[in-house]
């Protein structure tokens, strides 16, 4: 409960006993903790600062001790342990000292060395009698490493050698001897009793088939695909002994052998599945779980082999002795002359077919409630993979998939099998010829409109997305037009998400859409706090008085705002890019900044609509261009009061303004009159600092003939004289009091403006010139109402005389301040003799000579 | 598969600097590394490291969606595992390929109060298993290592930790096991303890 530095302090009596137990839990057994009590006062250098539960300052005081150990201490350590393992029982303390061994270990980030004499008799350990010693061995030889030169000397054949093996594996070539070997003990045991189990060699395969699948060779691979069928096909279907195998119990009781049963508790008629339940298991029941547990990755993987030609061998058991004729393969008794590979995908889909049915009975449990639904994913997911490799099983497998969409669609819990169900229909729908429409109304609709709050339903229906997400942009028109209710889940939960959004949000980029989307993502934190109080007013009555009042909540009820709510609440796109009455849905919504669900929504806005800019520049034609200026510039002060929230989209605004007009200079004559209203209203100098000085600075640099040959000089004038007026105006004028002054920036960049238009209208340098002159006589005057910094000021007034100089020579200013475009083009840059900087030398050289 | 199971702090620790976290537990399943040039040694501080990263990623995650939800963290005592456990909240993060296993991930985390435990899955996997899974560890660890109270026993006796996911989580290998397999391998487990 208490953390401990160096200071005195007071405990209470309960409190004393509890600090008294932490100090003495040591971790070292023979070391004693010194406590001076002295009746509820204790001087101990300790400072009380109460730490969450369940991570005590025991723990933690270990953790540092078993990282700050000496040497001396640990070498003491390992004698006394060595000790303790020469002896020939094996006491508690041998256990605890491992254990405490382990915690050295593993709580340092650097491997220890052991002395060589310790490890060697740690191994054996491995297949000691004790489970308690093999799980501790395994423990601590697995932060060890091994000795050089005995890399391979856990070649004991259980559990915790092979796990060992496998964590210190290196190489692919050492994996694939492992797996030589697990196979031929797989071989060598076909109807062998044997006490130790064969369970834990599937796992072991499937985590090297992860790692390196193409080391099998085709016989290891038709051999396992056959045992794979033996295990899932044929295993018993009378119940095991009346405890596991491996349990305490030996040996099987006599008695007459009792069917499997059916999770619903009726006798099963079928083979054997995971989904089916008795008092206990026989081994080959309990390999029928491992096998069905790995079939997916395995029929993904396999395939990576070549497959054989040769027919089945003839030694495999036929589905008539010793096994039920199965419902669900009666129409295939052909089956057993498939070669290895096909056999088993024959099987896997009678597995999966027998699986759907069982799962339509009533568990009596609910934890196989739970499993049935998963059992439910594995199965459409095996039945997607097995029609992947034989499209023949299409026509087999799409009447089943359809009676189970049928069966579940209209029960939203569960809506995470019927992901798996879609990706079936998106897949193999079109060779099926199935109509698909009711899959995407439910994925794209009614899932993220309704379960948007589910993390688990958001995650898997994203990844569905991104990994099909060139075949949906193609042959599933609902996707783009469902990005309103796709939102709803960056919305709710903005940084889980934010990541799957980054990689989709450029699929739902078209010129069809970018403006609604554009709209949507700037309201994406209204959208957040729409969804709070949709799920307040479902929650929680109208009458009820809930904490405290919210005005929105009562906005959301009301008639009157409810097509506002409704708007954002849309399902698809197409009702218009956005909303007249935007402003009043702020309004209502100005107690929703600082919701912690909103503000996180707020903070993922930024990056998308970089991606966005980044996208629609490529998929847009200039006409979209031109729309999506126009928008930023009226939505800049057109957003949800958000701390920083405005700035950070000022910021997006103003970099993607200026692309836009460097990729299309013609843009800006096109814009102008838009521009110019913005640039000429001198609030916004103000309130959108940054966004206005991007606009005067895109005005200033691309009105030109240069740039667009319909660029008159009547329109350069009338710029010039839109933002003369602003600069008059803010560098005349005291601020209110309280009122912000213009930033030194807006000033700056005016006067470059003013000074680039003169440059090329050469009728307004002399007005320009006689600002610039009258701005120096005010700033020596001593200081302006209009800035505060001395520093600004002067550097205001600096830039303002370099302008002057470089007017008083008209043509070097129009070199310097609209230089033609292949002058500003790279080249020139890396270009020593003809870079930038050197012409700007000569011309400076040239105007200081007088 | 499973690439590893970790037992981690979700809250600030006073002795760490913020954003970091306590590993209490960790395990790792399968190689890592193959045919690399890397040495034994750094191959396994590769790892640590790796882990630490996503812990990282699940404490910041945590943290976040708490913020979010609004529920403050009740605290429970030992008696009160299923009460917890109803009271947890969990999620499931992305770790794209290189960030930072060579391969896409999931990382479904589960957080008890201070503690956050999380799994490591292939991005294949079936979540739905993979949750599942990871409820019924997070009870066993709870009960079986008293973790709503105030010892250290997730340290001194981790080796029930490893006993337990040798057989729920064998090799890393999730497994479909209804109520009768689970509770065979309950009963092993429970014997384990108690030895």
């Amino acid at each position: 409960m208490y953390m401990t530095e160096h200071c005195t302090f007071t405990l209470k009596e309960t409190e004393l006993k509890s600090c008294h137990v932490i100090l003495r839990q040591d971790l070292f057994i023979d070391r004693t903790v010194c406590f001076p009590a002295l009746k509820g006062r204790v001087y101990l250098g300790v400072i009380l600062t109460p730490t969450p539960k369940m991570y005590s300052h025991g723990s933690e005081s270990l953790i540092k001790q078993a990282r700050e150990i000496q040497d001396s201490e640990l070498q003491k350590f390992y004698s006394r342990l060595l000790k303790l393992l020469k002896a020939k029982e094996f006491g508690h303390e041998t256990m605890d000292s491992l254990q405490r061994l382990h915690l050295i270990l593993s709580a340092n980030k650097y491997t220890k060395t052991l002395p060589a004499e310790l490890q060697r008799k740690l191994s054996p350990l491995l297949s000691s009698p004790s489970e308690q010693l093999q799980v501790l061995s395994t423990a601590v030889l697995r932060e060890t490493l091994p000795l050089p030169g005995e890399e391979q000397i856990y070649n004991q054949e259980n559990i915790h050698s092979y796990s060992l093996l496998l964590s210190q594996c290196s190489s692919r070539t050492e994996l694939s001897s492992l797996c030589t070997r697990l196979l031929r003990s797989l071989e060598n045991r076909q109807s062998e009793n044997q006490s130790s189990s064969l369970t834990h060699i599937l796992p072991i395969l499937n985590t090297i088939l992860t790692h390196s699948p193409e080391r099998l060779t085709e016989d290891q691979v038709t051999l396992l695909s056959k045992k794979l069928v033996d295990w899932l096909r044929y295993a018993s279907i009378t119940q095991g002994g009346a405890v596991s195998s491996g349990g305490f119990f030996t040996g099987p009781r006599s008695r007459q052998p009792v069917p499997i049963a059916e999770l619903d508790g009726t006798v099963s008629g079928d083979f054997f599945t995971v989904l089916c339940v008795g008092q206990g298991f026989t081994e080959d029941q309990w390999m029928n779980v491992y096998s069905f547990s790995m079939l997916r990755h395995w029929l993904l993987t396999f395939h990576s082999v070549p497959s054989s030609v040769s027919l089945s061998d003839t030694d495999d058991r036929s589905e008539v002795d010793g096994s039920v004729v199965s419902m669900v393969s009666a129409t295939s008794s052909s089956s057993r002359l498939l070669p290895p590979k096909e056999r088993l995908r024959e099987k896997a889909f009678q597995y999966c077919l027998r699986l759907i049915e069982q799962c339509d009975r009533k568990a009596q449990k609910k934890s196989d409630t739970e499993l049935q639904k998963a059992c439910l994913v594995e199965a459409v997911c095996i039945l997607d993979c097995v029609c992947t490799e034989d499209s023949s099983l299409v026509y087999r497998t799409f009447p089943c998939v359809k009676a189970l969409f049928g069966r579940l669609s209209s029960d939203l819990t569960f809506a995470r099998v019927l992901l798996p169900i879609a990706q079936f229909y998106l897949n193999h729908g079109e060779i099926a010829a199935v109509d698909c429409d009711s899959v995407w109304q439910l994925v794209f609709s009614q899932f993220p409109a309704e379960l948007f709050n589910d993390p688990f339903l958001a995650y898997e229906l994203l990844r569905f997305l991104r990994l099909n997400v060139e075949n949906l942009q193609l042959r599933v028109p609902q996707y783009t037009h469902s990005f309103p209710n796709l939102l709803k889940f960056l919305a709710w939960d903005g940084p889980a998400v934010v990541d799957d959004f980054v990689d989709l949000l450029p699929s739902l980029v078209t010129v069809d859409t970018a403006v609604e989307l554009l709209h949507a993502l700037l309201d994406l934190p209204c959208l957040s706090a729409t969804l709070i109080l949709q799920l307040r007013t479902t929650s929680t009555p109208i009458a009820e008085a809930c904490g405290r009042g919210l005005l929105s909540l009562d906005a959301f009820r009301s008639p009157s705002f409810r097509g506002l709510f409704l708007y954002l609440l849309r399902t698809e796109t197409g009702s218009g890019d956005t909303i007249d009455r935007l402003s009043t849905l702020h309004e209502l919504l100005t107690e929703a900044s600082d919701w912690p669900r909103v503000v996180q929504c707020a903070q993922t806005v930024p990056v998308l609509l970089h991606i966005f800019f980044n996208t629609v520049v490529k998929v847009g034609d200039v006409k979209l261009l031109a729309h999506l200026m126009l928008v930023m510039l009226e939505r800049s002060s057109l957003l949800l009061k958000l701390p920083t929230y405005t700035t950070e989209i000022h910021r997006v605004f103003s970099c993607h303004l200026l692309r836009l007009c460097k990729l299309h200079p013609s843009l800006v004559v096109d814009q102008s009159h838009d521009l110019l209203e913005f640039a000429g209203t001198t609030a916004n100098a103000y309130s959108k600092e940054e966004v206005y000085t991007h606009v005067v600075w895109a005005l200033g640099d691309n009105l030109s003939v240069s740039c667009d040959s319909r660029c008159s000089v009547k329109l350069i004038t009338s710029c010039f004289e839109t933002l003369e007026a602003v600069l008059f105006e803010v560098t005349s004028s005291a601020p209110l009091p309280g009122a912000a002054r213009p930033a030194p920036r807006v000033i700056t960049s005016l006067m470059s403006a003013l000074a680039k238009l003169a440059s090329r209208s050469h009728d307004l340098i002399p007005r320009v010139s006689l600002f610039l002159s009258k701005l120096r006589t005010v700033a020596r005057g001593g200081p302006v109402p209009w800035c505060s910094s001395g520093e600004d000021l002067s550097a205001i007034v600096t830039r303002g005389e370099e302008l002057w100089s470089l007017l008083k020579t008209p043509g070097v200013a129009q070199s310097v301040l609209s230089p033609a475009a292949h002058t500003t083009t790279p080249r020139w840059h890396q270009d020593t003799n003809l870079s930038l900087p050197l012409q700007l030398r000569t011309l400076t050289s040239l105007t200081h000579t007088r | 598969m499973v690439r590893c199971f970790l037992i981690h702090t979700v809250v600030p620790v006073q002795t760490l600097s913020s954003g970091d976290s306590r590993v209490l537990y960790s395990r790792s399943f399968g190689p890592n590394e193959l045919d690399s040039e890397l040495s034994p040694e750094d191959r396994r501080l590769l790892e640590k490291e790796r882990m630490l990263l996503v812990v990282r990623q699940v404490r910041s995650t945590v943290s976040l969606s708490r913020e979010a939800s609004g529920k403050p963290v009740v605290e429970m005592v030992p008696g009160e595992e299923t009460l917890a456990l109803q009271e947890s909240s969990s999620g499931v993060i992305r770790l794209r390929a290189g960030e930072p296993f060579p391969e896409e991930m999931s990382a479904i985390w589960l957080a008890v109060q201070s503690l956050g435990f999380t799994l490591v899955c292939e991005a294949h996997e079936n979540l739905l298993l993979a949750e599942g899974t990871l409820r019924n560890l997070v009870r066993h660890c709870l009960e079986s290592l008293h973790m709503l109270g105030q010892g250290s026993e997730v340290l001194l006796r981790s080796h029930r930790i490893d006993a337990l996911l040798n057989r729920l989580l064998p090799h890393g290998q999730l497994l479909f096991l209804n109520h009768r397999f689970h509770h065979s391998l309950e009963k092993e487990v429970a014997a384990y303890v108690t030895k």
